[in-house]
């Protein structure tokens, strides 16, 4: 049962977990789910979440609300619980904010790469002021910076690659202070691009002595170039170089041979194809496919003294990030975030990443429209396997209890609830096994998959 | 004479400025590319044409580029997206709240420093190991205890524009002629008076040099410490349009900070003009 069924169908059932009956598990019916079409107006899902709500507290037992509206039909049943219950008034609260907003004026920021989609296109899409908020989003020049000025209370909330909040909350290259993932950014839409040059070097165990371009060290893409190296057998520790450079600074440097390859966010790995520095070796799919790459986070501190502000920024930045979601939406969003105001970029490389039908610079035209995703729910365990990532290449030196951080740092439990609130298709748990390069990472057993890597620190 | 030589001068300098663009123009003309039976969608996605256009961006891309920016400078098409001139004042508000300050602490104590030999060899070891930090290494750590970007970058002028001034004022007022210090002690003027009268008209030619090398320094400074902050400024136009690779733009930005760069100096020399005198 969906919170968008209509309650007064008699054919559904109300109660949670798969008893709609329709499908032979939960796994199929969530898929039945996301496969169906959301609906569009927010509004309505609401109405329908606050009927759900009405009808299933009314008949606990939900063969008794079927038999009720078998025998006395829909819209009897409809007028009877209205005049008892003042529907139409809860309908006007659940939509209205659960109370006022501590601090309207917001600074949210942001690096100029497609990660940042939702939280800039919230901007020029009016998300933000729908919430009630006035939201400057905030050019950042670099990685650094954005980790520095959240710290320091001048963002009150960014833009963050999602390990950065790990390293926050454990003082790991960074001033220790306790922060949350929110909200995951986008899933996939990173590559690994090479130079012209090693066309016909397509095998990464070739790739000793190469150096290579990150944009940070405590990132999704440090992590899966690792990883990727290491699965070919070379180690990125000692084989290659890895240098920590700005996106934007990718592409030139790739040009002038400084760098043989990097793995960066887009629009810089179509970029390098556009400007003819580069060709697109592997998508960051074909790695993990939806693996998390950027996340919306804030303070612990921010949370808690704002929550109220704090839920509705998380329900403007999850309502985009659904929509980003949506192929249909994508030739508005690129309108939205092409100028010079967001990610200044040409809107024909935009359209090819955000598509996924693209050059890969080797002179195909790829079709791929998972290339570049966006799915707002925080798994806890994403942030398991970060930390086992973490721990593999020494960036966290002590034994740690990774599912206790996970839980704390990637806020899986409060998001559900938010986007339940939302009207919009939850998870029914915290955690997935996921698989990642053919292996199957169980979140559960994450000191054994640790051990299970021939290259490593630990 | 010095006249006809001004005007050949310049009829050199407008050669020379032609000869640079016309070879420039000639590096940068379109070419004719063979796209052999290359896929027309493909072609357009990796940005090829049969007529290509050069990398470097032409002598009318910088034309239009500083056409586009010039008239319309003060425009405010959101927070990351502001006209050049806006852009410009804010570098310019920031190299000179940080150039103030640098001069109300290196004028006193280059004056210390100048009168006192007690002093000068106390704080020499100091200024000997400061003097030669870069600016920019200044930044991470402004960056981490000020916990402001903005106000770190000020501190970064602040910080750059200290030694010249100090340095020189010492120097100047250390030089102060020892007949003129004597003619004062014998009229038994008080320490203010000779500070102020005697001293300070003395130093100040040297001390207006020290601030013309620090506002030389301080506008070097300011672009890069904006390219590492972002958000406002020059420094940060020139990063974001690094973005998008637009060079025109970039070099559009080059030449505006030449440019206001020569003003800044031209109007230290000035100063400077005002205040020396000539002996006769």
């Amino acid at each position: 049962m969906s919170a968008f069924d209509n309650p007064f169908d008699p054919n559904k059932s109300l109660h949670r977990g798969c008893t709609c009956g329709k499908h032979a598990s939960q796994a199929d019916h969530n898929a039945a789910l996301a496969a169906s079409p959301n609906p569009t107006d927010e509004e309505a899902a609401l109405n329908r979440a606050v009927e759900s709500s009405v009808m299933r507290s009314l008949f606990p037992e939900d063969r008794t609300r079927r038999n009720f509206l078998k025998a006395v039909g829909v819209s009897t049943a409809m007028a009877a619980v209205s005049t008892f219950f003042p529907m139409a008034a809860a309908k006007a609260v659940a939509a209205d904010p659960v109370g006022p907003l501590e601090k309207k004026k917001l600074k949210v920021g942001f690096i100029p790469i497609t990660c940042a989609t939702p939280i800039i296109m919230a901007h020029p899409m009016g998300f933000y002021e729908r919430e009630g908020l006035d939201v400057e989003v905030v050019k950042t020049a670099g990685w650094a910076l954005i980790r520095d000025n959240v710290a320091n209370g001048q963002l009150d909330a960014s833009h963050m690659l999602s390990p950065m909040p790990i390293s926050a909350s454990l003082g790991i290259g960074a001033r220790q202070q306790d922060t949350y993932v929110a909200t995951i950014q986008n899933i996939n839409g990173q590559a690994i691009t090479m130079h012209n040059k090693h066309k016909e070097n397509r095998d990464p165990s070739n790739w000793k002595g190469m150096t290579f371009g990150i944009p940070y060290d405590h990132s999704m893409h440090n992590l899966l170039l690792r990883y990727y190296l290491a699965e070919h057998g070379v180690d990125p520790d000692k084989d290659v170089k890895l240098k920590v450079i700005a996106p934007p600074e990718m592409v030139a440097n790739l040009k002038a041979g400084n760098i043989d390859g990097f793995l960066g966010p887009e629009p810089f790995n179509q970029r390098a194809v556009y400007e003819g520095a580069g060709f697109i070796h592997v998508l960051s799919k074909d790695l993990w496919d939806g693996h998390p790459c950027c996340a919306f986070g804030a303070t612990k501190s921010f949370v808690e003294e704002n929550p109220n502000t704090f839920s509705a920024l998380f329900r403007a930045i999850a309502s985009a990030t659904v929509y980003a979601h949506k192929k249909e939406n994508r030739p508005e969003i690129i309108d939205a975030i092409a100028p010079a105001n967001y990610l200044n970029q040409p809107k024909i490389v935009l359209d090819q990443v955000m598509t996924g039908r693209y050059a890969d610079g080797l002179g195909n035209i790829i079709e791929e429209p998972e290339r570049a995703d966006f799915d707002p729910f925080p798994w806890e365990s994403m942030g398991v396997w970060i930390l086992t990532q973490m721990k593999r290449w020494g960036y966290i030196k002590e034994d740690i209890d990774y599912a206790d951080i996970a839980e704390d740092i990637f806020r899986a439990t409060d998001a559900r609830k938010r986007l339940a609130e939302m009207g919009l298709p939850v998870p029914e748990v915290n955690s997935k096994k996921h698989t990642i390069m053919g292996k199957v990472f169980d979140p559960t057993t994450p000191q054994a998959y640790l051990e299970s890597f021939e290259i490593g620190r630990s | 004479m010095s006249q006809s030589m001004t005007f050949r001068a310049s009829i050199v300098s407008i050669l020379i400025l032609l000869v640079f663009l016309g070879a420039w123009w000639g590096a940068t003309l379109p070419t004719q590319v063979d796209l052999g039976d290359m896929d027309p969608e493909y072609a357009k996605m990796m940005g090829l044409d049969t007529v290509q256009e050069s990398d470097i961006p032409t002598p009318g891309d910088i034309g239009s580029a500083i056409w586009t920016h010039l008239s319309d400078p003060f425009y405010v098409a959101g927070s990351n997206d502001m006209g050049i001139g806006i852009q410009l004042a804010y570098s310019l508000w920031r190299v000179l709240a940080g150039f103030a300050l640098a001069a109300l602490v290196a004028v006193p104590l280059g004056f210390l420093i100048g009168m006192s030999p007690l002093m000068r060899k106390a704080l020499d070891p100091y200024i000997q190991v400061m003097k030669p930090i870069s600016p920019l290494a200044w930044m991470p750590l402004a960056l981490y205890i000020i916990q402001d970007a903005s106000i770190s970058s000020i501190f970064v002028i602040f910080i750059c524009s200290i030694w010249p001034m100090l340095v020189n004022t010492a120097y100047g007022v250390a030089a102060v002629r020892d007949d003129w210090l004597a003619v004062a002690k014998t009229l038994e003027v008080g320490p203010l008076r000779k500070a102020f009268k005697v001293i300070l008209p003395a130093a100040a030619p040297t001390i207006l040099t020290g601030m013309r090398i620090s506002m030389g320094i301080a506008w070097l400074v300011i672009v890069a410490a904006e390219m590492l902050v972002g958000g406002t400024g020059i420094g940060y136009f020139i990063w974001n349009e690094w973005n998008n690779l637009d060079l025109a733009n970039v070099i559009f930005a080059i030449l505006l900070i030449g440019v206001v760069g020569m003003i800044l100096d031209l109007i230290f020399g000035l100063l400077g003009k005002v205040v020396s005198y000539k002996e006769v």
